[in-house]
């Protein structure tokens, strides 16, 4: 699933600047579910919103709403009203999301609350683990089911680097937290699987070009579209 | 062996090629523009050794580029041994790049991956990675046999190198340490040069590895030597860098000598040693000393070991 981090209050008060009427536009799928931004957090930012203007004596509106799925048009239609009527939006969808309400509504300004990081995993409750960068060109086939793009701190196709120690790698997280090697990973499981020679077959470079390095990507199913 | 037969023809290569015991070195640019002090460098290991590596942004802090500083190093006699990471360059860099040092006269180069960015002074860096070190070995020795670039494309004459890669022995899983060495002389590798050793029990048992392999016939092995200055040193490797073994009997040796010139002499000391007890390792065919600016214990420890002089090469 896609995962986001709520922006620091700071920041959202700057994006929303000086304007009167906010309305606070969560998502109930993706964001939901990682406790960022569905109803119950839009309802929460947008009661933060209001205490702060009545001690700072701003006069505002916040209100909030929140779509089933803020990257589809036609569930943004079930919340235009409230959209048209406010002078900022403020989204907490993840970046599909925001674009799609700024689109579908423009010039309506609307400003991301959040910041999108990640396509994750749920490893347990309230962790979120990236699986995936969405490359467009999966040989997660060849590495035991476990990607060396995102999960080896430097994307090696061919092994380990000379900083795996102990099954780790020898970058940290930016809060310090120690990373599995994603190459002692894969041979574990080669092992397991019985497929060590996969480890030592000579992996060409990646066609990035099916990436984002390719320009912003496209995918139409021709066979699905209305006759 | 003619010239023509060589891949590159640098004295890094002939020398090997003669089986004689090689002696490379390092020289890390500097963090200004100051070209003095890769010709101080330079002036120092001249002589002493066959070739200078000379790093890449090392640890990830930036500094004057290698391909500059290996044409200065050259400029003041001292063959370069340009590194080249896949960490800052994409794959039309890196083919730009080694054509630019080649039309400079360099011709040995080392690839490898590269530390982190979070190392280095500019953690908030994108890092590039679109190729890794093996795939960047196979792109160079393309370049050079088959007069091709990574796309396919010919080109009319190609960059003579001499191909190197670096591997580290006491970084895990083990067991894959030798047969990795292997994928890199596969994709086409010609030396390689190893982490820095303290725990020689440890290289000798990867050598083992290595020799059953037969892979020390068929790429130029260099151990790598760091000698140290003080414990200081000895323990903040020990503890904190990734993929570096300092055995507890090394701390203890540094830890029983006072400070400064005492403690730098049993650094020196136990590279001689070191350095002995290679030379008589099957496979191992030269050092490359890593005195991290400390190029001055050079000359005195390669002379002390043995290697004095340094053959001269046609």
């Amino acid at each position: 699933m896609i995962t986001a981090e709520r922006k620091p209050l700071d920041e959202i008060l700057e994006l929303v600047g000086d304007k009167k009427k906010i309305l606070v536009a969560g998502c109930d799928t993706c964001v939901a579910i990682c406790l960022t931004g569905g109803e119950k957090e839009a309802e929460i930012l947008a009661s933060e919103l209001r205490i702060l203007a009545e001690k700072d004596g701003r006069a505002v509106e916040v209100e909030h709403t929140a779509a089933i799925r803020q990257c589809e048009w036609e569930y943004l239609d079930m919340i235009a009203e409230k959209v048209e009527a406010a002078d900022v939006v403020l989204s907490l969808a993840c970046g599909i999301g925001i674009q799609s309400l700024a689109e579908k509504f423009a010039p309506q300004l609307v400003m991301p609350a959040v910041n999108t990081n990640m396509l994750g995993m749920p490893q347990e409750h309230a962790v979120w683990l990236e699986r995936c960068v969405a490359c467009g060109e999966c040989r997660i086939g060849l590495t035991g089911g476990i990607c060396p793009v995102v999960r080896c701190s430097k994307s090696l196709m061919n092994g380990p680097c000379g900083g795996s120690h102990d099954g780790l790698c020898e970058v940290t997280t930016p809060e310090k937290e120690e990373i599995e090697c994603a190459w002692a990973l894969i041979w574990e499981r080669l092992k397991a699987q019985g497929r060590e020679e996969l480890m030592f077959t000579e992996r060409p470079p990646k066609n990035w070009s099916k990436s984002s390095s390719g320009g912003p990507r496209k995918m139409v199913r021709e066979e699905a579209k209305p006759v | 062996m003619t010239a023509t037969e060589y891949k590159a023809g640098s004295n890094l290569e002939k020398i090997l090629s003669e089986g004689k015991f090689v002696v490379t070195g390092e020289c890390g640019p500097p963090k200004s523009t100051d070209v003095t002090v890769i010709e101080e460098k330079a002036k120092i290991l001249t002589g002493y050794v066959d070739a200078v590596n000379i790093t890449d942004n090392q640890t990830a802090v930036v500094r004057v580029c290698s391909m500059a500083s290996a044409y200065t190093a050259q400029q003041n006699g001292l063959e370069a041994i340009m590194q080249m990471t896949c960490r800052d360059r994409n794959r039309l860099a890196m083919q730009a790049d080694i054509m630019g040092a080649s039309t400079l006269g360099i011709k040995n180069v080392l690839c490898l991956t590269g530390d982190h960015m979070s190392f280095g002074n500019h953690p908030e860096a994108r890092g590039v990675h679109d190729l890794d070190a093996i795939n960047l070995i196979k792109m160079y020795k393309d370049m050079r046999d088959e007069k091709k670039f990574q796309c396919g494309e010919e080109m009319p004459i190609g960059p003579a190198l001499f191909i190197g890669c670096a591997e580290n022995p006491f970084a895990d899983p083990f067991e894959l340490r030798a047969l990795r060495l292997k994928k890199k002389i596969e994709a086409g590798a010609d030396f390689i040069q190893t982490q820095c050793i303290f725990n020689v029990p440890k290289f000798k048992k990867w050598m083992e590895e290595v020799r059953a392999l037969g892979l020390h016939k068929e790429i130029k092995i260099l151990a790598g030597i760091t000698p140290l200055k003080g414990v200081g040193g000895a323990r903040y490797m020990q503890k904190f860098v990734p993929g570096i073994d300092v055995p507890q009997d090394i701390v203890d040796r540094m830890a029983a000598c006072e400070k400064g010139a005492p403690s730098q002499a049993e650094g020196k000391k136990i590279a001689v040693e070191m350095i002995k007890e290679f030379t008589e390792i099957e496979g191992v065919a030269g050092v490359h000393i890593m005195a991290i600016e400390w190029e001055i214990a050079v000359p005195e420890i390669v002379e002390a070991a043995g290697l004095m002089p340094r053959p001269a090469v046609a």
